[in-house]
């Protein structure tokens, strides 16, 4: 042994090698042949290891986590040593990423899983710890949880065993539980029963892992959720159980946890927006947890959970504005340092602050390093701290004006977004991005803050190149910007945006081709002649039709709407139905023929409509007798709305004081346009009896 | 006055029976500290402290307003009949509006004793108030600052002060709107305030269930205690409970100058004393003397026996002269009482002594009963005379005639009798410690007349001169020892006077000299003004500035002496220490201190403070 230790090689490099000298005799004893030393030396081992990530990264290197796997899958081993085995792995497991990359490389968890048949409680409880260990980090991947199908049900028959099975299983559940098909796993196992009792463990550990395991089963999951309201815990209802976990004197994590349980079954539709449980114990609950006086992460994770919860009930999101100052409370996640240059300036300034105070004091220099992680840990959540706030402001503000104009008003808000939506963080920009979109359906804020700041650049700017997710809420809240009193529709026109917005059509999401057509048809009201050519000569004729057979409703509406806009006012009529007068007339007619919504057809009529009015444009529906009869059957519609679009058509076709106005009369009434006219005048919509009268009074005149 | 005849109990009715049960169990329950015999809880409002555009009913708890409400100056206000005690630790109530009236301009908030029941609560010093008609928080001014939500009728909103950061917060419908206000005095009186026809407001302080969940904010607050004492650094000695008990028993005595209580203390702990017994025998006549208003002496004492210590506390030495500058105009120094003809060896006997500097150290139950009682008629010169009664409801405060035909005039004619009498208790400084309790709740309205005759009046001005007359009248039926002999100025001696003018200028002379050495200090220029501004007015014991002339503000002056002395910053770190720190440091409000101890410990479990022979390791957790 003594030879293999003094190898040539170790000799090149002294000072490593002492000490992997001293791990390879840890690794070489595990092979002894006396079962009893193999015991002593993993169990020597276990004691060199604790802490010392140097140690545990030499004995990876040198081959003891295979040994170590066999020893204690080696139904000969003695329980004792194998138990020692599990701990040792539990131990390496503790070290870096790197350590849980070899273990899991080395198939570790099946080996381990396969322990856990074993009887003895001593030896599952250190197989469920090392799996723990292995299973929360982050570099293993936790489907192998749920490759193999016997593995869950055990699991759940050992949460009886003991408060250590309990608080390493639901620990494992609660971190791997990513996806629904996990949930539905977890569920069809009859996770919720097993789980539930364990509420009321007396070990706090126990407790907070089986209320996280509830918050990740019930995230976005009405069955689990439904499942949830009505389990009774020691004969109280789990929500009840919930709501008493964040009484004020409980633990911050819990009380945060359990506010979590209770918004995602609020959210998956298990609880009402209005039971006092959401209004007067989460919602309050939340808004405390984005105070100053908690940690950095708990105001993260309460901001956001309190985003989500609010988001869709326009009352709890009134109510989170008046409480507790939420408002300006928000403004404080602003204050930590927000670029590189400014960390940089903060550790130079607060050096310079420090040292000589650290002199002038005699205090041992060792409190600067402290001093600097804490720094560092602040500025790692400041990107955290921003995005959480600006979702948290989106929600606030996503339907109620006043609360709009509150977060407006809020010290240096606009600044912030603007500032938000440049930000090298892609997280923080989405969220930027997101709260400016809902302050953007403030009419006011449109006209007043947005065109004070000139959102509109850095929104611009944000256009170029992002990602899908940041470009869906880029081009909704441009569609807001170009509204017709929008002040910054004007320089947005001007900077050229009809391109991108063209090009959006063309994407593969309905989400962004929506948004691009909207934007389109918001910047073609009440245009300009100009504007309108340009739209129409960059979209291209194809691609506008195109859109019009869009599988996605909403593009096929936005595109109409589009070319209503196109189509207003008598010489921008003309002039387009001139160019394009035949292939909209084609698509007019497709439209009307197929399988379409009510809207759909209305707004096709009321394109129509406006086809109707031009001077030259007229002729192209009075040449089409098909089309003539299509209206005329859209008059007898029994949907009230298509009867008005229709009669609307009708009236200006037939309007007076035109050139050829009688000839047009004439030929409809021929067709019997008149008959219908005068049944209409006595429907019982007093709209639509109005209209059929204006014109009959044409005929009369 | 009908709506007195609705406040009186009427025995026989037994839902009010079950009410008023309910109402004793549920405060029962959210103050257990708190011991009515001594400070009685909040139940109605005040018939007797409102003013006359107030009507009660329903018990006196449901307020209307029945003025004409032309403008604010219709404005009208009532307290409830107790001011909240700080053994309450938290303390709320709620106001439901019953009807929002005409417009809406309704107050609710907090008020001290004898503030001006003609305003909403929350427009002058000492008021508290937050307005249901744009929502802002008034913090004892006229201008409100954003603060919540507006409230009209059906809202609910609550008000909670809390006791142990002096902070207070208000919520509507039961949804917390955060902190309105900080830094708030103690014995305050629940407020509300009504200005326009048809506003009527229902109170409960606790008769029904609370919309808020106040004792989920109590229980908080419990754990956060819990916690602080739990993990309460101790640094090096941990475990040895007993002997950080004994040393901080010790350091109190010795610190405050109690010598032969701290040597028996040693003698019995068989601990030892650090400072020798002279230098605390020494400490404690400069601390007499500075309490007896004799601060050249102290000064001189001083420099004395504790050479360089004043040199090197220039600031320490300006404040001292300040206070010897204004015991000159009261005619207590040295430096003039030569003048006067009353013999040198008087001064020694300064009353104060018995109960020297700390006077949460005296536990006498009836120097609490008296200091509790004070607040609640107001009036420290009558008080003596007041029957204790069960009912305060029912039982009308000495103070106020029951024939008088208005009730406008009790309570302006309480704060005006207040600062009135205030210069003749300390004049006749022949008090026990009974009076001195009572000049501290004298103190309190003092305060709030400065503020009426500064701002109040601004616009009422003629109105408070009538009731001022009124006040003269009734000012005359006093009892002869309280109203005889008018103070004068430095005892009314000419050559007093021109000691104390010369004086002044040294002072001038010596702050203009720091002001070169260290720069400019806005702490001394205020002091200096102040103290100056005495002379401005022919009555400097009822003016403006004249509470500097209240013996009780010579206890800061003291105690910066003696820390100084002892060699001991006023610097202390981590809010646990910070609050027990104010608790032993404040110097007014003895019984507020006294009471939140009680508080303590409530929540900590202790009933009782411990003797020393109690096994002191079960007292930590």
């Amino acid at each position: 042994e003594a030879c293999r230790i003094k190898s040539p090689l170790d000799h090149s490099h002294m000072d490593s090698s002492e000490v992997t000298a001293t791990s390879r005799h840890y690794v070489d004893r595990l092979f002894d042949p006396d079962p009893q030393k193999v015991l002593q030396g993993v169990i020597d081992m276990k004691n060199a290891v604790i802490g010392n990530n140097k140690q545990k990264a030499n004995l990876i290197v040198l081959g003891a986590v295979p040994r170590l796997l066999y020893l204690l899958q080696q139904p000969t081993s003695s329980l004792e040593l194998r138990t020692e085995c599990a701990v040792v792995l539990g131990s390496l497991a503790m070290g870096t990423e790197n350590n849980i990359k070899s273990l899991v490389d080395c198939h570790i968890i099946p080996a381990l899983l396969q322990g856990l048949l074993c009887q003895d409680l001593k030896f599952i409880e250190a197989c469920l710890r090392c799996l723990r260990t292995v299973f929360i980090s982050p570099v293993t991947p936790v489907q192998l949880l749920f490759t193999d199908p016997t593995v869950i049900p055990h699991l759940m028959s050992l949460l009886s065993r003991s408060q250590r099975t309990q608080e390493y299983i639901t620990q494992i559940f609660s971190h791997c539980c990513k996806t629904p098909e996990h949930q539905m796993i977890l569920y069809n196992h009859g996770a919720i029963q097993n789980i539930a009792p364990l509420l009321m463990s007396p070990s706090y550990k126990v407790q907070m892992q089986a209320l996280k395991c509830f918050s990740v089963l019930a995230y976005e999951n009405t069955q689990v959720s439904m499942t949830l309201v009505n389990v009774l815990v020691d004969g109280e209802l789990l929500t009840q159980v919930f709501v008493k976990m964040m009484q004020r004197d409980r633990p911050i994590e819990m009380q945060l946890t359990a506010a979590k349980c209770l918004t995602y079954m609020c959210r998956a539709g298990a609880i009402r927006t209005d039971d006092t449980c959401i209004i007067m114990k989460t919602l309050p609950c939340l808004v405390r947890m984005c105070s100053k006086e908690r940690l950095l992460e708990e105001r993260v994770e309460g901001a956001e959970t309190l985003a989500y919860l609010m988001e869709p009930d326009v009352e709890l999101q009134r109510i989170a504005s008046i409480t507790d100052h939420l408002v300006a409370m928000l403004a404080d996640y602003f204050k930590y340092p927000s670029s590189v240059s400014a960390i940089a300036d903060i550790k130079r300034v607060r050096m310079a602050i420090v040292s000589p105070c650290i002199k002038l004091l005699l205090v041992s220099s060792v409190y600067l390093p402290v001093f600097l992680i804490q720094l560092d840990h602040d500025l790692k959540h400041a990107h955290e701290l921003r995005q959480a706030a600006f979702k948290l402001y989106a929600s606030l503000g996503a339907n109620d004006e006043d609360i709009r104009k509150k977060i407006t008003e809020t010290e240096n808000m606009m600044d912030r977004i603007v500032s938000g939506l440049s930000e090298s963080s892609i997280k923080v920009r989405l969220a930027a991005v997101r709260c400016l979109h809902s302050l953007s359906r403030s009419v006011q804020q449109l006209r007043t803050s947005f065109h004070d700041h000139a959102v509109w650049k850095p929104l611009m700017k944000l256009l170029q190149n992002a990602p899908d997710e940041v470009l869906v809420m880029a081009s909704s809240t441009l569609c807001n910007l170009l509204l017709e009193f929008s002040p910054s529709k004007e320089p947005i026109l001007e900077s050229g945006v009809v391109e991108l917005l063209c090009s959006l059509t063309q994407s593969d999401s309905p989400a962004l081709r929506v948004n691009g057509i909207w934007a389109l048809m918001n910047m073609a009201f009440q245009a300009d002649q100009k504007v309108k050519v340009e739209i129409v000569r960059a979209l291209g004729t194809e691609q506008l039709f195109r859109l019009l057979s869009d599988p996605d409703a909403n593009v096929l509406m936005k595109t109409l709407g589009l070319l209503r806009n196109l189509l207003s006012t008598r010489p921008h009529i003309d002039q387009i139905m001139s160019s394009h007068g035949k292939q909209i007339m084609q698509a007019v007619t497709l439209i009307l023929e197929g399988e379409h919504g009510i809207e759909v057809k209305e707004q096709t009529l009321c394109i129509l409509g406006n086809i109707a009015d031009g001077h030259t444009a007229k002729e192209l529906i009075m040449t089409n007798d098909d089309m003539l009869q299509k209206i005329k059957s859209y008059m007898g519609h029994s949907n009230v709305k298509l009867q008005l679009a229709a009669t609307f058509c009708v009236s200006n076709l037939i309007w007076n004081e035109e050139d050829g106005s009688q000839e047009r009369q004439d030929k409809l009434r021929e067709m019997g346009f008149v008959d219908i006219l005068h049944k209409l005048t006595q429907a019982s919509d007093p709209n639509l009896c109005d209209r059929a009268k204006t014109a009959m009074q044409q005929y009369l005149a | 006055m009908a709506e007195l005849g609705a406040g009186s109990l009427q025995v026989g009715d037994p839902a009010l029976n079950y009410q008023e049960r309910e109402l004793n169990e549920r405060l029962k329950r959210l103050y257990p500290a708190v011991n009515e015999e001594e400070t009685p809880l909040p139940r109605s409002w005040s018939p007797k402290d409102k003013y006359s555009y107030i009507g009660l009913s329903q018990n006196n708890l449901r307020v209307h307003y029945k003025g004409h409400g032309k403008n604010h100056k219709d404005a009208a206000s009532v307290r409830a009949t107790h001011p909240i005690p700080a053994a309450c630790g938290i303390y709320y109530f709620e106001v439901k509006i019953v009807s929002k009236g005409r417009d809406g301009y309704m107050g609710i908030g907090l008020s001290a004793q004898g503030v001006n029941m003609n305003r909403l609560p929350g427009w002058d010093k000492h008021s508290y108030g937050y307005h249901g008609d744009d929502g802002h928080s008034f913090c004892s001014s006229g201008t409100g600052q954003p603060y919540g939500p507006t409230f009209t009728t059906g809202d609910v909103i609550g008000c909670c002060v809390n006791l142990i950061n002096n902070t207070c917060f208000y919520t509507k419908n039961g949804h917390s709107l955060g902190v309105a206000f900080t830094d708030l005095p103690p014995n305050l009186y629940p407020t509300v305030g009504l200005q326009t026809p048809g506003e009527i407001v229902d109170a409960n302080f606790g008769q029904q269930p609370f919309v808020f969940d106040i004792e989920d904010y109590m229980s908080e607050w419990r754990a956060k205690i819990h916690g602080m004492i739990a993990r309460f650094p101790i640094g090096e000695r941990l475990g040895e409970w007993q002997a950080v008990l004994q040393s901080m028993v010790s350091s109190y005595l010795v610190h405050h100058g109690y010598c032969a209580t701290a040597m028996a203390f040693a003698r019995a702990t068989e601990t030892k004393i650090q400072e020798d017994q002279s230098s605390i025998k020494n400490r404690q006549r400069i601390q007499k003397l500075v309490l007896a208003g004799r601060v050249g002496e102290a000064i001189d004492a001083t420099q004395q026996l504790y050479p360089g210590l004043l040199e090197h506390n220039p600031n320490l030495l300006f404040m001292l002269k300040c206070r010897q500058f204004v015991e000159m105009v009261n005619g207590t120094d040295s430096e003039v009482r030569c003048f006067s003809t009353r013999s040198p060896k008087s001064q020694d006997s300064y009353p104060g002594s018995p109960s020297l500097s700390p006077r949460h150290g005296a536990t006498n139950p009836h120097l609490h009963s008296t200091a509790t009682d004070s607040p609640t008629c107001s009036n420290g010169v009558t008080s003596k005379n007041k029957s204790h009664s069960k009912y305060p409801g029912i039982s009308s405060s000495s103070s106020s005639s029951p024939s008088s035909p208005s009730s406008i005039v009790y309570s302006e004619s309480n704060s005006t009798d207040s600062t009135k009498s205030q210069p003749h208790s300390s004049a006749s400084n022949q008090e026990t410690s009974d009076s001195e309790m009572e000049i501290e709740a004298e103190h309190y309205t003092n305060g709030v007349a400065d503020s009426s005759s500064a701002r109040i009046m601004n616009g009422t001005y003629k109105h408070e001169e009538i009731l001022q007359t009124d006040n003269h009248s009734l000012g005359n039926g006093l009892p002869a020892d309280e109203s005889d002999q008018p103070r004068q100025l430095c005892g009314g001696n000419q050559a007093a006077t021109e000691r104390m003018i010369q004086f002044g200028r040294e002072l001038q002379a010596l702050s203009e000299q720091l002001c070169r050495e260290y720069g400019k200090n806005p702490t001394h220029k205020k002091m200096l003004q102040d103290a100056f501004s005495l002379l401005a007015y022919a009555d400097p014991w009822n003016c403006p500035v004249g509470q500097q002339l209240d013996p009780m503000q010579r206890e800061s002056v003291c105690s910066a002496l003696n820390s100084a002395i002892l060699g001991k910053g006023c610097e202390c770190s981590g809010s646990l220490s910070h609050f027990f720190l104010s608790l032993s440091h404040a110097r007014t409000h003895t019984n507020t201190q006294m009471e939140l101890l009680q508080f303590i410990h409530q929540l900590t479990g202790l009933n009782n403070l411990p003797d020393f022979n109690y096994p002191f390791q079960s007292l930590i957790f």
